[in-house]
């Protein structure tokens, strides 16, 4: 099968004044369709910066990366933002919602600038809250939600115009440990469907979710290994629940 | 994003902020409503003044004594130099008996100030001596009785037309006047009718009694000279034609062309455009001013509103808004504040405007140029002033903006 991402070489150089700083030096990977990747490395070892690459949020100083068949580096900026838009979804660290939009108008924004009608955006939004659990939420602004709600949101926004991979840079690392486990039941679920999902984050408990996992030093991946004794979110929710039950029963 | 949906969004940002964009406004409401008020005044200015030159009879030529300047003074009327005594009456007869294609009336006056009194009321008035076509050339409207006849003239009648102003200084009720006796100077005339009241430039028309040329010339002067010559052209085609076959008349007749000119009424309306033009030009430059300050705030705010909402601005160019989105929606937003601020600004404008008019003698004027031209402008001022920001905004780079505190 062809991957729907292939990176070769990639090579990203900041320049801030005289000192040069080489976030990736060299990284190949492959990846395909149906996919569930755990990015893992410690803090300055470039896995932020090979998301924004993924992501077509920005350009790397060096080597090839093809996205669904497309070489991205040769992409005019309208183009890059028609990728953004129509083939992934980004789900960031700190949710980045509108604060004076709502659940679902946030939800909606990647419909408007993909011009679908609105019926049909009702429709999808709508679907997507619900399906995150939080269809009761649809009309509440940000900061009357929890940050696990957030994310829940920021979720449904980057599935909204079903795209072909989830780029999700530590998509847990602002969450307590609940609601980063429901997070990454979501994630699993999605996987499960056959939606390819790349992860970065720091905690090896979260990594173990996924189903391959790549280890980043120093702009460069150290090795590539597949997820043995993988974890199933929902279980874990459902044990985690029932201890907090029992501790609340007890106290 | 279709355009209807950028101007959503637009609203709700403007309205999220509606202190700051009523301000932002404020500058631009000013600025039009001043260029409005102003442009409209100077045009009621003119309006008026063109209508008083215009109701003084149409398509006129006036010959009078001396030389003539045009385009002197503050108003830039006409100002005559030299003058007196060089217009003889055989002129004015020898006129009237020749037949000149374009001549559709000859008339003249011949004045003089002289008491005019009924029973013991006087006034001191001008008195006109003319002929029976004055009042129809000068749109002189008859409030009650009758204008004079041939007969009147020809016979040499003591028959007197009442200014309103003499009129009800005299009688009080200025149609008491008809049929009336009055003395004018040492004569008795009788009143044959009363004119209705007329102004110019301020100046009240009123205040004259007009008598046929021949009964002036027999009862009240024997002065040979009159003060103008006036001849009405049929077409304002033909203006210049008999303008020039009258020039070379009075050359022929007084010899020196210093000692006599002619006057175009239609050259008068045209420097009283131009300059009336330019006093408006020069309140719509001043009004103007303060609309580039309304236009200058309008930026800044922007300028604001992008740094504000930097990480916004990349969170929506993350998630697929290409430059042109983001473009479309800083634009609309200035725009929508200065055409919204345009619009208020009209009508306060035109509320100014019809005050300040209701206290000047001028009337209000509101053309429909003024009302396109001040919206016009306001969106032009969005636009312009919104271009920078709004680029600046499309230009950011996503990863930067995401970051920004
Ligand atoms: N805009 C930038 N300008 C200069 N240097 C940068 C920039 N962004 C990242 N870097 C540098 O590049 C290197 C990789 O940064 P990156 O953010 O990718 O790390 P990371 O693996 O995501 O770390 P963390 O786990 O802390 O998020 C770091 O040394 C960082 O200082
Ligand atoms: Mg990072």
């Amino acid at each position: 099968m062809q991957p729907i991402i292939r990176v070769e070489n990639l090579v990203k150089v900041y320049r801030t004044g005289k000192v040069e700083v080489r976030a990736l030096q060299g990284v190949t990977f492959e990846v395909h369709p149906g996919e569930f990747i755990a990015i893992m490395g410690p803090s300055g070892s470039g896995k932020t910066t090979l998301m924004n690459i993924l992501g077509c949020l920005d350009t790397p100083t060096g080597g090839r990366y093809v996205l669904d068949g497309v070489e991205v580096s040769s992409l005019r900026e309208n183009q890059l933002a028609e990728i953004r838009n129509r083939k992934i979804g980004f789900v960031f660290q700190n949710f980045h919602l509108l604060p004076r939009l709502t659940a679902f108008q946030n939800v909606e924004l990647p419909l408007l600038y993909a011009s679908v009608p609105k019926s049909i955006r009702v429709r999808r939004v709508r679907d997507l809250l619900e399906r995150v659990g939080l269809g009761e939420r649809m009309h509440h602004r940000p900061n009357e939600l929890s940050g696990g709600q957030m994310q829940r949101v920021a979720i449904a926004r980057a599935l909204v115009n079903d795209p072909a991979i989830i780029l999700a840079d530590e998509p847990t690392g602002n969450l307590d440990t609940l609601s980063g486990e429901e997070i990454m039941s979501i994630f699993q679920e999605l996987n499960e469907e056959g939606r390819t999902i790349i992860l970065v984050t720091h905690e090896r408990d979260i990594a173990q979710h996924a189903r391959r996992v790549i280890h980043f030093r120093d702009g460069r991946i150290l090795k590539n290994e597949d997820v043995t004794d993988r974890i199933d979110a929902r279980q874990l929710l459902e044990e985690l629940k029932r201890q907090r039950n029992l501790l609340e029963e007890a106290g | 994003m279709n355009f209807s949906e950028s101007f959503q969004t637009a609203l709700f940002n403007l309205l999220a902020n509606k202190l700051r964009s009523f301000l932002t406004m404020l500058g631009v409401i000013i600025g039009v409503a001043s260029v409005v008020a102003m442009v409209s005044l100077g045009q009621g200015m003119r309006a008026q003044i063109v209508d008083q030159i215009s109701s003084l009879g149409s398509n006129i030529l006036t010959v009078i004594p001396g030389r003539v300047r045009q385009g002197a003074g503050p108003m830039g009327m006409f100002m005559a130099r030299g003058g007196g005594n060089v217009l003889k009456y055989e002129y004015f007869q020898e006129l009237r008996a020749t037949p000149f294609p374009g001549i559709r009336a000859v008339t003249t006056e011949a004045t003089t100030s002289l008491p005019v009194t009924f029973a013991r009321e006087s006034v001191f008035v001008n008195v006109v001596g003319t002929t029976p076509e004055l009042l129809e050339i000068r749109n002189f409207m008859l409030l009650g009785g009758r204008s004079f006849s041939g007969y009147d003239y020809s016979y040499s009648r003591k028959v007197a037309i009442l200014g309103h102003t003499v009129a009800q200084d005299l009688f009080g009720d200025p149609l008491l006047a008809v049929g009336a006796s009055i003395r004018v100077g040492r004569t008795i005339f009788t009143v044959v009718g009363v004119l209705e009241p007329k102004t110019m430039g301020g100046q009240d028309l009123g205040n004259q009694v007009f008598i046929p040329l021949t009964t002036f010339r027999q009862y009240l002067t024997g002065d040979r000279y009159l003060r103008n010559i006036i001849v009405q052209v049929d077409d304002k085609e033909n203006i210049p034609l008999v303008s020039q076959w009258l020039s070379d008349f009075f050359r022929r007749k007084i010899g020196d062309p210093e000692q006599f000119s002619i006057l175009n009424q239609q050259d008068l309306l045209e420097t009283v455009e131009s300059v009336t033009g330019t006093v408006t030009l020069f309140l719509a430059v001043i009004a103007g001013i303060s609309l580039l300050v309304g236009g200058i705030g309008i930026m800044n705010i922007m300028l604001v509103s992008v740094a504000e909402r930097t990480r916004e601005i990349g969170l929506r160019k993350a998630i697929g808004a290409k430059p042109r989105d983001i473009l479309l929606q800083f634009l609309l937003e200035s725009s929508f504040l200065s055409l919204v601020g345009g619009v208020v600004g009209l009508v306060l404008g035109i509320l100014a405007g019809r005050t300040m008019a209701s206290f000047s003698q001028f009337p209000f004027v509101l053309s429909p140029q003024v009302m396109v031209l001040a919206l016009s402008v306001s969106l032009a001022v969005g636009l312009f002033f919104g271009i920078y920001p709004a680029r600046r905004a499309s230009r950011l780079d996503p990863i930067t903006a995401l970051r920004y505190e």
